[in-house]
């Protein structure tokens, strides 16, 4: 854990510090001078030899950093120091600090939506196998499944908010604020975008779902549940489901983590500041101490869900406990 | 037993154990699985040694060891006086030549993507072997042997029903005239009336090209119907070999006496004459085997001295040889019937245990 | 047997005549439409038991037993398959129950016990919590009484150290105790028929015969009618009263377990019998029935034996390839489903049996 954390730092740093591209030209404004470039590489740290750059990158993560300490008006960055991005002029910790929780929220409301709907999906889907209900849903997640995310949601701000005026225009503040501030708001600006999110992600599971209930259906413990009399219910999601929600967890897992980088097309589409926007922004404006943080914020999560779903794994299923 | 230079396969003192891993984050051995502890076996030519026991008792371990397929740990095995423990992998290649294998699952064991024609060819391009009249005419010849239809070349395993299937692999075995086959488990997949079939096959074939077959299998009365030789296994150790007439009828290790009397007979009268002997409880864990004789957990001859100190295998009599520090001289109720029991004579050398079974009870 | 004709979902008993016996299967078939065909499974088997009496039924793979098992359970999906035939138990039909009805008897009247119990029994759940569930969907009992009844009868079916055992997970278990749980699952409502699908032949020898052991202790106390499904003729012998011998999805014969071994009179059962190796006897050569079973999809027209039966030439007019023989009594309590003379039978048993009793002890 704490070394693939390490080594996942490395490669962030040197694969985006060793870009054919200068950070201290971006920064050096239009008059350039030879000399006033050499005083900008030097306040950014970028003369030093790389490998102390990574030092000074990972003791900033501690320590916090100061940026050439030497000059007038030293860069102050406090622990956990990410990098400071010059082009926004503030740490990378508070950039992402800002954008984090717009994602955590829309992360967290479109998981809900889609695992309800998911799961309740595939396991109609299942008990009606072959059937109407069965070859709806199937057609209904398909779609789903093969629409573009942009595709639905410009389809639901042009209809839902433009035509039909159900909602008004998706407020920044209001999700920055978070849900208590202004729970109206808030529910009015998140409620299209959890949607396309879970569009998307519903049809992948309602698949799933009914996948994994119809495998474990011809298991021989499912037909010791139904000789013990249980009720077809029962049977399904008590033994059934359980027996099949191991993949499920795993893919969730992954999907939250996946999410937790950044929808990057839902959150431009909603105009939503978080951790899509902030690394858009980012790579278009080559800032690259912001790109590092990024991607090493949106690894963590990855790193972090893996081991949430390897312990929820020990959790799920005794085999796996050790002991 | 015989002069060791003759023997087709010898086997002595092979170890087998496994590494026990622990999980988590840093995989540790912390123990080992000695699935087999020091056996001594050997097969003479022409010879079937039949070689049973339950699961968990190393039999399937020893029939992988003997072909290199698992990598023994320590010992000896012989084919044809020639060591092999220490050969490389290609130096082994004409050792796979004497010596082949028959599988117990004839679904897995063949390659679904590869023709019938293709499986069995395949021992004669790997050994780059040219046959008289070709691969093929060969491969054909071989097929109707075996029972298979010839004109079967070009068709797939899963054409095939399990008994086919056997024979597919058994033609694939006998392609080389292999001196030796170790067949695991060869009929216990398949139905009564297929096996019955598959065990004749077996027989006509070793006197057809003088094979030597090291049989593995749990059911009792299909290794009587093979073999020529038995050796009991249990828990990675040997308890007991004889001549097949032997060990059926007067078997020595209390072990034996369990296992032949927990074999139903299919004959009521017969069924009921029998007094059986109930084992309790289950196979201890190899990789925690009990102190001194494996079995003493289970056994009811159990004495302290069962716990203290390993038996060793004796020859009691001549091809006789148990494990055992108290073996049951006495003529098993549990094997045969009444009117055969006085035809049967003591074990000379063996003494007279001070108690008989003490769980011993009616059919 | 003027019922037997009762129209289909009629479930009350009151009308019933009380000659039926306590479990009665009557021209039970089932078929499953696959894309390769119909898949005959069961073809109009019909099936009779006493109450208190083991019934082995007998035959290899692709028989029908298995499915003639389930279907008296109920546990053929009715939506896939097609079924037809009646299953009577105590005077209750059961073929055209509604399901809830179906269910309230599966687990309570009838219960199962299957081949492997590793995979038959829930991975994920304590073993304890299994038995429990299965008490309080049929009874409404506290989970503190239903522990209790779980934990005394863990202890009759011989766990050791039960109280500590109750809570573990299956996999912690051998596959004896397996199947011990298993055991008591099945008798933990008391039911009156205790179907068992071939539950020794995943175990080795000496805990098999500790299964056999608990299964006969049991019945005797606690009167249960027990249907044993197996294809090993040893196992039989041991336990059964009365045994029917299935082949290619049909009942061939039919008799008391003695009769069975000493006067079988079918070719296929006289081929089973020469096909097994003997543990009593020592035998040059087995003689096995030539040739492999039936196709479920493709049955021979006649007699589903007569492409590996040797004596079919025997029966004029090349009978036995055309013309579905029936199932009819030879001597009292005895049904053979075979064209031959009864007499012809008899010699070929009695001199193939004459064969099969040549061989060393």
């Amino acid at each position: 854990m704490v070394g693939l954390l390490f080594l996942l730092s490395l490669a962030v740093f040197f694969l985006f510090n060793l870009l054919p591209f200068d950070p201290a030209r971006l920064t050096c404004g239009k008059v350039c001078t030879p000399q006033l470039l050499e005083q900008n590489r030097h306040r950014l740290g970028l003369d030093l030899p790389p490998w102390d750059q990574y030092l000074a990158f990972v003791r900033g993560i501690f320590f916090g950093r100061i940026y050439a300490p030497d000059q007038p008006f030293p860069i102050v960055c406090h622990a956990p120091c990410l990098g400071y991005s010059f082009l926004r002029h503030a740490e990378v910790t508070t950039l992402i600090a800002r954008a984090l929780p717009v994602t955590l929220w829309l992360t967290l409301g479109g998981f809900i939506v889609w695992i309800t709907f998911g799961v309740v999906g595939g396991i109609v889907a299942a008990l009606r196998r072959g059937r109407w209900q069965d070859r709806v849903l199937m057609t209904v997640a398909l779609f789903g499944y093969s629409m573009p995310s942009f595709f639905i949601g410009l389809l639901l701000i042009f209809f839902v908010i433009l035509q039909l005026q159900w909602l008004p225009f998706p407020s920044a503040s209001a999700v920055q604020a978070g849900p208590f501030a202004n729970p109206v708001k808030f529910f009015q600006t998140m409620i299209l975008p959890w949607l396309v999110i879970a569009i998307l992600n519903a049809a992948f599971y309602v698949r799933l779902t009914r996948n994994q209930v119809l495998e474990t259906f011809g298991e021989d413990y499912v037909r010791t549940a139904r000789a013990k009399g249980l009720p077809e219910r029962t049977v399904v999601v008590k033994h059934a489901l359980r027996a099949g929600l191991t993949p499920i967890v795993t893919a969730a897992g992954l999907d939250i983590a996946y999410l937790m980088g950044g929808a990057i097309i839902t959150e431009s589409i909603f105009s939503l500041p978080g951790m899509g926007s902030l690394s858009v922004n980012a790579v278009t404006n080559y800032d690259l101490p912001l790109i590092t943080g990024v991607v090493l914020v949106a690894g963590i999560f990855i790193i972090a869900m893996n081991l949430i779903v390897d312990l929820l794994y020990g959790f799920l299923d005794p085999r796996v406990r050790i002991g | 037993m015989t002069d060791a230079g003759k023997e087709v396969l010898e086997v002595s003192n092979l170890r087998t154990y496994f590494p026990v891993r622990s999980r988590g984050v840093l995989p540790r051995t912390i123990g080992q699985v000695k699935a087999v502890d020091g056996v001594d076996l050997a097969v003479g030519p022409g010879e079937t040694l039949g070689l049973v026991g339950e699961s968990g008792s190393g039999k399937t371990t020893v029939a992988r060891s003997v072909l290199m397929l698992v990598r023994p740990t320590s010992g000896s095995v012989k084919i044809e006086g020639q060591e092999i423990t220490r050969l490389s992998q290609r130096d082994l290649a004409p050792v796979r030549r004497k010596a082949a294998m028959i599988f117990q699952d004839p679904y897995n064991a063949l390659n679904p993507r590869h023709t019938v024609g293709g499986i069995i060819s395949a021992p004669f391009k790997i050994q780059k072997i040219e046959p008289e009249g070709g691969v093929k005419r060969a491969v054909q010849t071989l097929m109707e042997r075996v029972g298979l239809n010839p004109e079967h070349y070009n068709r797939y395993p899963n054409e095939f029903s399990g008994g086919q299937r056997q024979r597919i692999g058994i033609a694939r075995a006998v392609a080389l005239r292999p001196k030796l086959i170790v067949c695991d488990e060869p009929v216990s997949a398949l139905d009564v009336s297929i096996q019955a079939q598959i065990l004749n096959l077996l027989r006509d074939l070793q006197h057809e090209f003088g094979i030597s077959y090291l049989f593995v299998a749990h059911d009792l009365a299909v290794v009587r119907q093979i073999s020529h030789r038995v050796a009991v296994m249990y828990l990675g150790h040997m308890m007991e070999t004889a001549s097949r007439k032997v060990l059926y009828s007067q078997p020595l290790h209390p072990y034996t006496h369990s296992l032949l009397s927990a074999v139903p007979i299919p004959d009521p009268a017969r069924q009921r004459e029998r007094n059986r002997i109930l084992l309790e409880g289950d196979l201890p864990s190899p990789i925690n085997p009990p102190s001194g004789c494996v079995f003493r957990t289970r056994c009811f001859q159990a004495q302290e001295r069962c716990a203290v100190e390993i038996p060793p295998l004796v020859e009691v009599a001549p091809g006789h040889k148990v494990a055992c520090h108290f073996p049951i001289a006495t003529v098993p109720k549990s094997v045969v019937t009444e009117h055969q029991a006085h035809e049967l004579a003591p074990v000379e050398g063996v003494p007279v245990p001070p108690a008989g079974p003490d769980r011993v009870v009616p059919a | 047997m003027s019922t037997v004709h009762a129209a289909k979902g009629v479930s009350s008993g009151a009308t019933e005549v009380p000659e039926r016996p306590f479990l009665s299967v009557e021209n039970l078939s089932v078929k499953f439409p696959t894309e390769d065909g119909l898949v005959q499974a069961v073809d109009g088997v019909s099936l009779t038991i006493e109450q208190g009496k083991t019934l082995a039924i007998v035959g290899e793979s692709g028989s029908g037993k298995s499915v003639t098992a389930q279907a008296i359970m109920g546990l053929i999906d009715r939506r896939t398959a097609r079924m037809s035939g009646q299953v009577w138990l105590d005077g209750q039909e059961l073929m055209g129950l509604p399901m809830p009805d179906l269910q309230a008897i599966r687990g309570s009247q009838i219960a199962m016990i299957f081949q492997d119990p590793m995979s038959s029994l829930h991975p994920f759940y304590r073993i304890g919590d299994q038995i429990i569930e299965a008490i309080r969907v049929h009874r409404s009992v506290s989970k503190k009484q239903a522990r209790k009844e779980t934990i005394d009868m863990l202890r009759r079916v011989g766990i050791p150290a039960v109280e500590r055992r109750v809570d573990d997970f299956p996999h912690q278990l051998s596959g004896g105790m397996r199947q011990r749980v298993m055991i008591a699952m099945a008798l933990i409502n008391s039911p009156r028929l205790l179907i068992a699908d071939e539950p020794t032949t995943a175990l080795d020898v000496t805990v098999q015969a500790q299964i056999m052991e608990l299964i006969a202790s049991i019945q005797d106390e606690f009167k249960i009618t027990v249907i044993l499904i197996t294809h090993d003729l040893g196992v039989v012998a041991d336990v059964a009263d009365e045994v029917a011998v299935m082949y290619g999805g049909r009942v061939v014969e039919r008799a008391t377990t003695a009769a069975l071994y000493l006067k079988p009179e079918m070719p296929y059962t006289l081929g089973l019998l020469s096909s097994i190796p003997r543990m009593d006897k020592e035998m040059d050569r087995l003689d096995p029935i030539p040739g492999n079973p039936p196709s479920p999809i493709n049955l021979p027209k006649g007699c589903v034996f007569q492409p590996r039966c040797a004596y079919w030439e025997r029966v004029p007019d090349d009978l036995c390839k055309t013309t579905r023989p029936e199932l009819l009594a030879t001597v009292p309590d005895h049904m053979v489903r075979c064209h031959l003379e009864p007499e012809v039978r008899r010699e070929i048993s009695a001199s193939v049996l004459s064969v099969l009793s040549g061989g060393r002890s």
